[in-house]
């Protein structure tokens, strides 16, 4: 199990060290996907990247909380350890297939590179692995595949090699940090149906990250929504749609082209994600909330929870429908 | 009905295999035959994926890039031999918004200049005064306050810049609007924003807009006719409804069907259609090899729309 409790980050910015994840709590549970929404700034990048403590070498740093893989703190392990996990335990896909690989190293060479680093197997051994790996992600002509460089590869193969790197090592967990932004609507569909299909097979937790309620209908199990750091309405994904209680949540939903009516205009959350440090003291969404009252400017609301406490939200005014 | 403020006749680009490529390659026919007409008030979408030509069919009509083939007219007036400096004073006419609000803007000018761009080929007469005035005119009705304008682009968050890359198009009051992908950099709650504000533009101002995207969920909203472009050449084409309603080409289908789902309750059984995710088939129907549908014949067709309607020898649905 991955459990992130508490979790509170804080970004340089100036020299001054301002918040921007606040009092995270989530639970990854293997053989589930989870799905944290919202949009940029929303602080999901970081909370995400703080799994493999990625931000450290970008001037995050943590300031409360803990985050727990199988029972042992992340923040406590050694060098070693954590190098192991990386890769071993828990894998990472980006979202961008056409920065992700060296361009100057063949395929096979970095993949190779990967299983090495995690696995105990000689060079043919793990050219094998690497073979069936890309099998795997559903790319044909892998020994040819081997040979060739990033250059050769369109955006959906980049993005195939990087779902097989991320394999390489049979992690428990997967955290895909907006996996398919960048690729075509067609090629989406495929790279979604790859994830679901891998994550199914092998019982992996699955951590997507998007601002795309589009994906998390087609992927998810849970669901948590962020918003200016904080998550302000987490549950099952039936109930997440059926019953959205958050007015974000319900905001971010009725924006999607999918979703509106043609011909009319499609519905908008006015302004914009508060940076780090301008938020709002009371409910940090009420800026932008639709149906603010008086008392939301007052108090930080706490989560709610209803439904045998599955579904919460983070809001003083729950509309009666939830 | 009036004449068309932009007309493609059979336009193509080719980009050849020159010097150190020439031994090696081939020429490489990014777009053939594309032909469309487009009206005041109106808009087109290209639609596609990577590799498409749907890029490269804006920039022809912007006459970014020189048209191997084909004629290209603005306003009814022929541009496709015209020389840079004669093409200068009509570029007036037509104006473009770009995909990458980050990449569009200079970073080292501030807002006002970057805006005031045109203005200064088009009407160098005005005072410094009076192209601010227009500046900010131009960003209010994109929803700017004109406090911005001193400041440089990174000051700005991506669907500000967005539009003040639609408020810097639009300075020079151009009767086209060619958008290349203008949301496809932007979270899904701004992407609402700037389509919204996009429609109300056109709305009051009667613009045509050749609208080019790879998402149809966007164009549904945005395009009153489409036309789907498959390895440089139209495939289908027709009214937004019709294509949406009644798609005849495979590859519309697979592309109407690649669309997010709404509701966790539409999820399907592994969506794994036949055939490859990418690329192209060298001869024949360069769609075959990805079709669902393929049959033997496909191997001999010649790719060039039929009725000018859809290429495919085994339509989905019958013409209309």
């Amino acid at each position: 199990m991955l459990e992130i409790h508490d979790l509170s980050l804080s970004v340089s910015i100036q020299g001054q060290l301002v918040e921007a994840v606040s009092a995270v709590s989530l639970t990854l549970e293997p053989g589930r996907v989870l799905g944290l929404v919202g949009e940029s700034g929303c602080g999901k990048s970081l909370t995400a990247q703080a799994v493999l403590r990625l931000g450290e070498y970008q001037g995050v740093t943590r300031t409360q909380g803990d985050i727990l893989l199988d029972g042992q703190s992340i923040f406590s392990m050694p060098d070693e350890s954590l190098r192991r996990m990386r890769g071993g335990k828990v894998a990472m896909v980006f979202q961008e297939p056409m920065t992700a690989l060296n361009p100057v190293f063949s395929i096979g060479s970095q993949l190779i590179e990967v299983i090495r680093l995690h696995l105990d197997l000689d060079k043919a051994q793990a050219r094998t692995r690497a073979l069936s790996l890309l099998g795997d992600v559903g790319l044909q002509d892998a020994e040819m595949l081997l040979r060739q460089y990033p250059n050769a590869l369109s955006g959906g193969m980049r993005q195939r090699v990087l779902i097989a790197m991320a394999m390489a090592a049979d992690p428990d967990y997967i955290i895909a940090d907006e996996p398919t932004t960048a690729l075509d609507v067609s090629v989406q569909k495929r790279i979604i149906a790859l994830l679901r299909g891998l994550q199914r097979e092998r019982g992996l937790g699955l951590m997507l990250v998007t601002h795309d309620f589009g994906l998390v209908a087609e992927m998810c199990d849970d669901v948590a929504v962020m918003y200016a750091g904080q998550i302000v309405e987490s549950g099952p994904v039936a109930s997440i749609f059926d019953r959205p209680a958050h007015p974000y949540t319900r905001a971010l939903m009725a924006c999607r082209p999918e979703v509106g009516e043609v011909g009319e205009a499609l519905q908008v959350i006015p302004g914009q994600v508060p940076a780090p440090g301008n938020w709002a003291k009371g409910c940090r969404f009420a800026p932008r909330c639709e149906l603010v009252r008086d008392d939301c400017q007052l108090a930080v609301p706490a989560a709610e929870r209803w439904h045998d406490g599955a579904h919460a939200a983070r809001c003083l005014h729950v509309p009666e429908a939830s | 009905m009036n004449r068309p403020v932009l007309q493609a006749h059979g336009i193509g680009k080719v980009f050849s295999a020159e010097g150190m490529f020439r031994a090696i390659g081939k020429d490489k026919h990014a777009v053939a035959d594309v032909s469309f007409d487009l009206h005041a008030g109106e808009t087109l979408a290209i639609v596609g994926e990577s590799g498409s030509g749907k890029s490269t069919t804006a920039r022809l009509v912007m006459r970014l890039l020189e048209p191997s083939a084909g004629r290209v007219f603005w306003d009814g007036e022929e541009v496709t031999a015209l020389s840079a400096h004669a093409l200068r004073p009509m570029r007036r006419h037509i104006q473009m918004v770009f995909q990458d609000p980050f990449a569009s803007l200079n970073p080292r000018m501030r807002i006002w200049q970057s805006v005031a761009e045109g203005l200064r080929v088009h009407q160098p007469d005005l005072s410094r005064q009076e192209r601010r005035d227009r500046v900010a005119e131009a960003l209010d009705i994109c929803g700017l306050d004109e406090s911005g304008m001193d400041r440089y682009p990174h000051q700005f968050s991506g669907g500000q810049r967005q539009r003040i890359g639609i408020a810097r198009a639009l300075i020079i009051e151009p009767k086209v609007l060619v958008l290349d992908e203008p949301v496809s950099a932007l979270d899904v709650s701004v992407q609402a924003q700037i389509l919204n504000l996009l429609k109300d533009i056109q709305d009051k101002r009667g613009l045509a807009y050749l609208f080019i995207s790879h998402d149809l969920s966007v164009v549904r909203h945005m395009a009153g006719r489409i036309s789907v472009m498959f390895g440089g050449r139209v495939v289908e084409q027709g009214k937004a409804a019709d294509v949406f309603a009644a798609p005849m080409h495979p590859y519309t289908e697979a592309l109407l069907q690649a669309r997010p789902i709404a509701h966790p309750a539409e999820r399907t059984q592994a969506a794994t259609s036949k055939g490859a995710d990418e690329g192209l088939a060298e001869t024949g129907c360069a769609f075959r090899t990805r079709c669902a549908y393929t049959r033997e014949d496909c191997a001999g067709f010649d790719n060039v729309l039929q009725h000018d309607t859809v290429a495919c020898l085994h339509p989905l649905h019958q013409q209309k």
